[in-house]
């Protein structure tokens, strides 16, 4: 990088920062210039456009237009044989049953361990130090998280040493050494095994804020009953937390439908690791299939439509408790 | 391992003295502070606290493995595991300095990547921030019926995944703004041809409706007395948002600009389909993930730049804990 393209960099940087400032400078003027007839109207405009705008050509219009090419073939003409596609060829079937494998265990396996560790260090000594080792994953960018697993999964052929922690105890266990994310179907599980890590954290968290709102009282009250401490947790705790661990699975399931990071940069789809998301990429940028990729990105929004729709209900109704 | 009782727990000085306060406040009542402390004695047991422990050692480790490895030598990182460290001692600052100042064209030059992602996530947070607010304002304080509709429309768009939007706004891109860059180009010549307009915009476009949503919860629960004092004593909407509305929606603004801070910095779908992938214009994230994939055996390089990559959010994670987790668990349903 030379000083010349760093100038070039700060310049474009300061010029969106002037632009953005005069155009919000002319929207307030406008604002406070309406004209008296009317005004409210005029001022609301104002305030509503910009951001109107952006949804409008950033998401209403190309929603309609991928729903549409998803039913096109490359002329134009209407067609289902993106969809035919996308059902048939082995390769996009696998994808489909991946991007499943996905969403039933990366949810179920983050919340049970986030769920376990939140019981044991709730209201331990150092709560806060083991909530900051669990939750700090999800800072780190997917791709991040996929270089520092993918040097966890490393190989080393013939008498070298391994350098990848899980072949090294593999060997050291007294097995041979394997190509973990050439190898279908187990490297399906290990790409999961990234996202498990990264979401258990956002599990930890939540469900550890809605323990904490389970009345002492009640467990109390459990415990001269004599239950032991199993008991407790299912009868007392898990009833108590219920609206959290909704909340926390279907918001977990969508993550996992979307997941693309993880899978692009650790196999990029290859060695049939292949998700909807990625394939959506592949077709629609790398293929240049657009109507295969839209077809996949329609795929992706049905599935994702119900969980959300549940999750805004839960939501609403735990507000309204409250 | 499996012998560490709690006592033996690393913990903060200032975190126990900070219990010890709680615990005499608790005391003041006897009967509370027995039922608390009783409750406290029985959940943790220490079954539960060595599992607890074994998770919290097995999650850190990838990311200590990778810390270590990015300071050991090449030869060193190639030929043996990082946990032998000391069979074989190594420290080294040449992997850092390789990937983010070496300018020999094998190198990654990670540091015109790092002033794009920069760049790109100052605007792309600045931008859904006020016009946000301003939608937010409108949809909360000038009423009328119809509104009320257009604000579940934009609440219900949410529901649309990232993907969906990707191909048509790539075309409208190519026929609309390129033109623009390229104009912008001849006009002034050091702007690059690819320019980073197309990233703020697309990343602008996708924060919206959450970021309306979020910020609407919080500037419609402003007192209504508050605004329409204002408004009696003469001012402006314009006068309102900026110098009442705005100060007192600090901690949401906080939140969702260190939330979309992140997400822009970790993002790597949007960076690969509108940034071009050049040095121009392309961040940290795809830089890193073209690596893995054109050099993915160079571990002393890729160590060092993925740690680069992850520090900036983690040192937000680690300085503004409190708005970081509010703004993420807020924000968790995005894209």
């Amino acid at each position: 990088m030379t000083t010349a393209d760093l100038l070039g960099k700060l310049l474009q940087v300061v010029m969106g920062l002037a632009v953005f400032a005069a155009v919000v400078g002319l929207l307030i003027f406008f604002i406070d210039k309406a004209p008296k007839k009317g005004r409210d109207y005029w001022q609301l405009t104002f305030f509503l456009l910009p951001a109107m705008l952006f949804i409008a050509v950033g998401l209403v219009y190309p929603a309609i237009r991928t729903s549409l090419l998803a039913f096109q073939d490359p002329s134009g003409d209407w067609t289902l044989a993106n969809f035919v596609w996308t059902f048939t060829q082995p390769a996009a079937i696998r994808t489909l049953i991946n991007t499943i494998i996905w969403v039933l265990l990366v949810p179920t396996i983050s919340t049970a361990i986030g769920l376990a560790y939140a019981v044991f260090i709730d209201k331990s000594r150092g709560e806060r130090y083991y909530k900051v080792i669990l939750f700090m994953p999800i800072a780190i960018s997917f791709v991040g998280a996929g270089v520092i697993w993918r040097f966890v999964y490393e190989y080393r052929g013939g008498d070298r040493d391994q350098i990848g922690l899980l072949n090294a105890m593999v060997v050291a266990a007294g097995g041979e050494p394997v190509q973990w994310l050439q190898t279908d179907p187990i490297n399906t599980f290990l790409l999961i095994v990234v996202m498990i890590w990264i979401q258990t954290g956002f599990a930890m968290v939540l469900l550890s804020a809605a323990i904490k709102g389970v009345p002492t009282e009640q467990i109390e009250a459990a415990q001269l009953d004599g239950t032991n401490g199993w008991q407790r947790f299912l009868n007392v705790t898990v009833p108590g937390i219920r609206g959290a661990l909704v909340v926390v699975l279907t918001t977990i399931s969508i993550a996992t439908l979307k997941v693309f990071d993880i899978v692009r940069t650790m196999t990029a789809g290859n060695f049939n690791t292949s998700v909807i998301a990625n394939e959506m990429y592949t077709q629609a940028f790398r293929a240049s299939e657009v109507g295969r990729g839209s077809a996949l990105a329609l795929i992706l929004f049905v599935l994702v439509l119900p969980i959300v729709i549940y999750n805004v209900n839960v939501l609403r109704k735990q507000r309204e408790i409250r | 391992m499996s012998s560490v009782a709690p006592a033996d727990l690393p913990v903060g000085k200032n975190l126990g003295s900070l219990e010890a306060a709680e615990a005499a406040e608790t005391a003041e009542s006897t009967e509370r502070g027995t039922k608390t402390a009783r409750v406290k004695k029985r959940l943790t047991s220490r079954t539960a606290t060595i599992i607890s422990l074994i998770i919290a050692v097995v999650w850190t480790i990838p990311t200590f493995g990778l810390l270590v490895s990015s300071f050991r030598p090449a030869d060193l990182i190639r030929d043996t595991g990082w946990w032998t460290i000391f069979q074989n001692p190594g420290f080294t600052l040449d992997n850092y300095a390789d990937v983010l100042i070496s300018t020999s064209s094998s190198s990654p030059q990670l540091g015109a990547y790092i002033v794009n992602s920069i760049a790109i996530a100052v605007l792309a947070t600045l931008i859904p921030l006020v016009f946000a607010s301003m939608a937010a304002y409108a949809f909360a304080w000038i009423r009328f019926k119809w509104v009320n509709w257009l604000f579940i429309f934009v609440f219900a768009l949410q529901i649309i995944p990232l993907q969906m939007a990707l191909v048509p706004l790539l075309q409208i891109f190519s026929t609309w703004l390129r033109p623009m860059q390229a104009w912008l180009h001849d006009m002034i010549p050091i702007i690059p041809e690819q320019n980073y307009l197309p990233l703020w915009l697309a990343h602008s476009m996708f924060a919206l409706p959450l970021a309306i949503f979020l910020l609407h919860n919080f500037i419609s629960e402003i007192p209504s007395d508050v605004i329409e004092a204002a408004r009696v004593d003469g001012a402006t909407h314009g006068q309102i948002f900026f110098r009442i509305v705005l100060p007192l929606a600090t901690p949401a603004l906080a939140s969702f600009a260190i939330f979309q801070f992140i997400w822009v910095w970790n993002d790597l779908l949007v960076a690969l389909i509108f940034s071009g992938g050049t040095q121009d214009v392309a961040p940290l994230t795809q830089r890193l993930a073209e690596m893995v994939g054109t050099r993915g055996q160079d571990w002393q390089r890729l160590t060092a730049a993925a740690f680069i990559s992850i520090v900036i959010p983690l040192a937000v994670f680690f300085g503004l804990q409190r708005y970081f987790v509010r703004g993420l668990l807020a924000g968790s349903t995005k894209g």
